[in-house]
């Protein structure tokens, strides 16, 4: 024991804080848990009673997830021969065959585009901005950076109406642009915020010494003060992308079929008899993955990020 | 002042940088780095929040765009403030708001409490506890509907098997009394790590020495709880507070996919009822001032809040 702290917990209370919060992390991953094994279980499996813990896997959500189906009769099946692929044989065991590709993969292209495309935008119009607000004069600052933080409390179906009137008469609706420009918008004010907050930790004597050195202003923003803030740059195109993927009322009021993004999809996916559960799982795990990926890279900004800035830690 | 030479050589010193700092000047900069940000929030949130509001005082139905639009006064906004659906969804609203907030004020507070303790892998837990709210609101609610199956659903399998009822006995979605705490559990689940975060950011944020102070006076562990850690950490709590009260005043896509609303109307908060009324039964006009009236009392009651959170952040 090197020094005495009235502050440092006992080993007891170690121990005990660390059972609870174990307890409630295995109770909080059990629905997750969850999602990602019914992507793995038979449609059968994945409605018995008792729910099932231990299970054969199969692919069959994953196929279902990305084919259309039809049941053809016995003699038909017969003449088709034996099925070449695997997920062929999955299908042809309940008399069925794959008829073509669902919409699914167009969807996920489609959350991938307007999420990447209005992340960039986010990125480029919240650095510049947020540069502009943690270093020069700008008339009317915090009148302007609160402006850009209400945005944020409209409900999204309050400007859902006169959106889709504008959409409607500029061409933009249902189109990758539109709803790029949309998310971009919408987002924006965490960029801002966020971005505000990592460019003032910047001391401003490196840009000093750049301009003294002769860089104009637009040199010394490029050459100096982006690559410093990179980090801060990479997070918070982490929680624009994060925010664009997982946007459900814009896509669901202002898309019909051509620039849907997948979370109005997922739920949508209908079985023989009412919704396909593994295929609706296995949606939802491909749609899941990427953003626990970046939840683990993120850990350390995630406070930052979700209040603006705000709190920092 | 400036009459001396030396302070003529500097007084001369800044034009002749200026000269050599070529390029656009700060001020045209600045202006150059705003306005691209200032004109879209413009056009995506004002000019539609203005067209809105204008729309408020018409009978304008999107879906019948020959007739003619005729401008009615306070009529919409009379109609809504003496809409019974409209109170019953405000009071479902309610409901919902408050009862996340205090679970996820005092579950959120406990856990970032525990997890301050220290204890070994701490950080792994805590990263795997903040996953469901990176999560598609409307994605999860879906699968919850699935969980919540009174046959199938895990949900109530380890409902009954914790206290023996029969599984199929009650149905969480479908009844009138167990939906809305359907939508407050799924909300909890997915939204006290972000309470949890920024109370450890709170509690973070207290100087131990503080607590070595109240040590030395003697002051009992308790005392040092409500008297030390509650106050400090309040400013942040109100700010999760404020968060979550605005994110859940909006809520819209998880209740959407979990009940749609229903049984009956019993879980159609503000949002959802709003949207029935703007894009399935396409009252546009009416719509526009039920959108003008939540937004006033989002934006009111967030303004009167913050006044009240800088007053504790000054004490």
């Amino acid at each position: 024991m090197s020094s005495y702290s009235v502050t440092e917990p006992s080993a007891r209370q170690k121990w005990f804080a660390g059972i609870l919060v174990v307890l409630y992390s295995v109770i909080t991953l059990l629905p997750l848990l969850w999602i990602i094994a019914t992507g793995f279980k038979s449609p059968a499996d994945a409605i018995s009673y008792p729910p099932k813990l231990v299970f054969q896997p199969t692919m069959e959500g994953y196929v279902n997830l990305f084919t259309t189906r039809t049941r053809v009769p016995e003699d038909q099946l017969k003449a088709l021969g034996e099925p070449t692929t695997w997920y062929d044989k999955l299908v042809r065991k309940d008399g069925l065959i794959i008829t073509g590709a669902s919409r699914f993969a167009e969807r996920f292209y489609n959350s991938v585009i307007i999420g990447f495309g209005s992340t960039v935008l986010c990125i480029v119009l919240g650095t510049t901005a947020a540069y502009a607000f943690s270093r020069f004069k700008v008339p009317l600052k915090d009148d302007l950076l609160f402006f850009i933080l209400s945005t944020r409390m409209m409900p999204p179906i309050a400007v859902a109406i006169p959106i889709f009137l504008m959409f409607r008469s500029l061409g933009l609706s249902d189109t990758h642009a539109g709803m790029i420009l949309l998310y971009t918008a919408v987002n924006l004010s965490l960029s801002v915020w966020l971005l505000k907050g990592f460019i003032d930790e910047i001391p401003i004597e490196y840009e000093e010494a750049a301009l003294i050195d002769g860089y104009t202003r637009f040199q010394a923003f490029y050459k100096v003060v982006l690559p410093q803030a990179v980090t801060g740059i990479a997070s918070t195109a982490i929680f624009c992308l994060i925010f664009a993927w997982n946007e459900y009322a814009f896509a669901v009021l202002l898309t019909s079929g051509n620039a849907q993004t997948a979370p109005p999809f997922i739920p949508t996916i209908i079985g023989v008899s009412g919704q396909d559960w593994p295929a609706v799982a296995a949606g939802a795990t491909i749609f899941l993955v990427p953003v626990m990926v970046f939840t683990i890279l993120l850990r350390k900004h995630l406070l930052r990020g979700i209040t603006f800035g705000a709190v920092r830690k | 002042m400036l009459h001396s030479p030396i302070d003529r050589i500097a007084g001369a010193t800044p034009p002749a940088i200026a000269a050599r700092v070529k390029g656009l000047s700060d001020r045209a900069i600045a202006w150059l780095f705003v306005a691209p940000s200032i004109v879209l929030l413009l056009a995506i949130n004002i000019f539609p929040l203005i067209w809105t509001i204008r729309l408020s005082f018409t009978n304008f139905r999107v879906n019948r765009p020959n007739e003619p639009i005729r401008f009615v006064g306070l009529r919409n906004y009379i109609n809504i403030l003496t809409d019974g659906d409209v109170w019953r969804s405000m009071q479902a609203t309610a409901h919902f708001l408050i009862w996340t907030i205090i679970l996820q004020v005092l579950i959120g507070f406990f856990l970032a409490y525990l997890i301050n303790k220290k204890f070994r892998g701490n950080d792994l837990w805590t990263t795997i506890i903040v996953l469901p709210m990176m999560l598609s609101p409307a994605v999860v609610g879906n699968f919850w509907t699935f969980l919540y199956q009174p046959q199938i659903g895990l949900f109530n399998y380890v409902i009954a098997f914790l206290t023996g009822n029969d599984p199929s006995s009650f149905s969480m979605i479908a009844s009138t009394t167990l939906a809305p705490w359907a939508i407050v559990i799924v909300d909890t689940w997915m939204w006290t790590p972000f309470v949890m975060l920024i109370c450890l950011a709170g509690l973070r944020s207290i100087p131990s020495s503080i607590y070595e102070a109240a040590e030395c006076d003697r002051a009992s562990k308790w005392r040092q709880f409500w008297t030390i850690t509650i106050p400090m950490v309040l400013p942040f709590l109100m700010l999760a507070v404020l968060f979550r009260g605005i994110e859940n005043f909006k809520m819209f896509d998880l209740v959407v996919q979990l009940t749609g609303g229903g049984p009956g109307s019993i879980t159609e908060l503000t949002s959802i009822n709003l949207k029935r009324a703007a894009f399935e039964q396409w009252r546009t006009g009416y719509a526009s001032a039920y959108a003008v009236i939540l937004f006033v009392t989002v934006f009111g009651l967030a303004s009167i809040y913050v006044k009240a959170l800088n007053r504790v952040k000054q004490r």
